[in-house]
């Protein structure tokens, strides 16, 4: 078997994907190949325009096809608030919701000493230029309720507080939607209880 | 097939693969010991692996030197708690952080293991600053670095201790040390050193104290020295100590 070959190409390149391995990679291969015309060609075309188009939008670091991203360029958004998450993925979540009418700024992950994530490698200090934009009223540290997520807050909060007027907010922890409080770990409710509000 | 079941504390997570992490864990019995977890980047298990959780573990491997595997139930999670405050969420990953790097692997600590987790618990509580110093003690203890802070090196009073050398790790009275005080690092209050005033100067001295011999002599011949989560907690300690000192006080009390 020629490992060289154009159809073991496509496996090796489909079993490095999230999610695929080399059984699976066959497998997808196989279906591609049997529906040249309707699947394969137009995923050729569709990974290659994404290859060329989608680049990070240089004000909040979201993927886009244009530069500033549609979200930084639309006027109908709140300038004045900016959502800090660690990834695009965090940014399409909040999307999804349609709850947040603001800006956003993707740090691009956490502070993590393990993983040799410094200050240096996320995009903090563009955040901090854009912060001190005078049109800022509120930040919101969007960031995982992990170690690593609260950690990096911390570290962003104690960055932004000297020389921006900015109000600094971060996400509520507790109780999740559906959740029942039998099923829940202990540090969760003990969050819950601290956090709670008037009924 | 080598198997065991105890309690842990993770100690630091590491991701390997697509779904699965390398976990590092403080044992009660077994000591530090590494396993491979299935699954560990899942959302449903991500929250179980976060540094100080404690588990119920069942280690596995086909040969006792393999890495082995995990597997994993949430026992408790006192971090959870620590993530609103920065300076003890720091203390918490310092103290992680020490221990992964400090202890060796497959030999039970578990005297260190009911300290790490009476420390955890203790990190929400009034006094979490005074018991991380005292806990720092106890792992350098733990290490075959145990200092000597009941009587004075040089023959003097018991109840004038007021330094220690940074030579031997006793402590010296006032009386005998005042001549080298510049050279002697101070001991607390908390201690059994002199009484102060200044709560916020009394813990400051206590996280140099055993600063100081962590750097000097457990982690002296490490290659990477102290690890990046103590000396960002102590960064910030000192910025803390540095804006205000009341508000150490109000945050320790």
């Amino acid at each position: 078997m020629n490992t060289d070959g154009p159809l073991e190409m496509l496996i090796r390149q489909l079993a490095a994907l999230p999610g695929l391995g080399p059984r699976s990679a066959r497998r997808a291969a196989l279906y591609l190949l049997t529906r040249r015309k309707t699947q394969m060609q137009p995923l050729a075309q569709a990974i290659q325009q994404a290859a060329e188009l989608v680049r990070e939008c240089t004000a909040c670091n979201n993927l886009d096809t244009a530069d500033p991203c549609r979200i930084c360029s639309d006027p109908r958004r709140d300038a004045g608030q900016i959502c800090v998450v660690a990834q695009v993925s965090d940014l399409w979540a909040i999307e999804r919701t349609g709850a947040f009418k603001g800006r956003y700024h993707v740090l691009g992950g956490l502070l993590s000493a393990l993983d040799g994530m410094g200050p240096e490698q996320l995009r903090i200090p563009t955040l901090l230029v854009r912060v001190k934009e005078p049109a800022v009223r509120e930040v919101i540290l969007a960031l995982s309720a992990t170690v690593d997520g609260q950690s990096t807050a911390h570290y962003i909060a104690d960055h932004l507080g000297p020389g921006s007027n900015a109000k600094i907010t971060r996400l509520a922890h507790g109780v999740p939607v559906g959740g029942e409080l039998d099923y829940l770990d202990d540090g969760t409710i003990i969050t819950a209880l601290r956090a709670r509000n008037a009924a | 097939m080598e198997r065991w079941e105890d309690q842990g504390i993770v100690l630091s997570v590491r991701p390997h693969g697509e779904n699965g992490a390398v976990l590092r864990v403080l044992s009660e019995h077994h000591g530090l010991c590494a396993g491979y977890v299935r699954g560990a980047q899942s959302s449903k298990m991500r929250g179980t692996l976060e540094p100080g959780n404690g588990l119920a573990l069942v280690w596995q491997s086909r040969t006792e030197g393999q890495l082995g595997s995990f597997s994993v139930e949430l026992i408790d999670n006192p971090g959870a708690v620590l993530l609103g405050d920065a300076l003890r969420l720091g203390a918490l990953q310092s103290a992680c952080a020490l221990c992964d790097a400090a202890l060796p692997e497959q030999e039970g600590h578990p005297g260190l293991f009911h300290g790490l987790r009476a420390l955890l618990t203790a990190l929400d509580g009034p006094v979490w600053l005074q018991a991380y110093v005292i806990w720092e003690i106890a792992l350098l203890k733990e290490l075959g670095f145990a200092l000597d802070l009941g009587r004075c090196a040089g023959g003097g009073r018991r109840d004038d201790l007021a330094y220690v050398s940074p030579k031997t790790g006793r402590a010296v009275s006032a009386e005998k040390g005042q001549a080298y005080q510049d050279r002697l690092l101070v001991l607390p209050q908390f201690l059994g050193g002199p009484a102060s005033a200044d709560e916020a100067a009394d813990i400051d001295c206590g996280l140099k104290l055993s600063g100081y011999f962590l750097e000097h002599w457990a982690f002296a011949h490490h290659t990477r020295g102290l690890p990046e989560a103590r000396l960002r907690f102590m960064n910030r300690m000192a910025q803390t100590l540095g804006s205000s000192r009341e508000s150490l006080i109000v945050a320790s009390g």
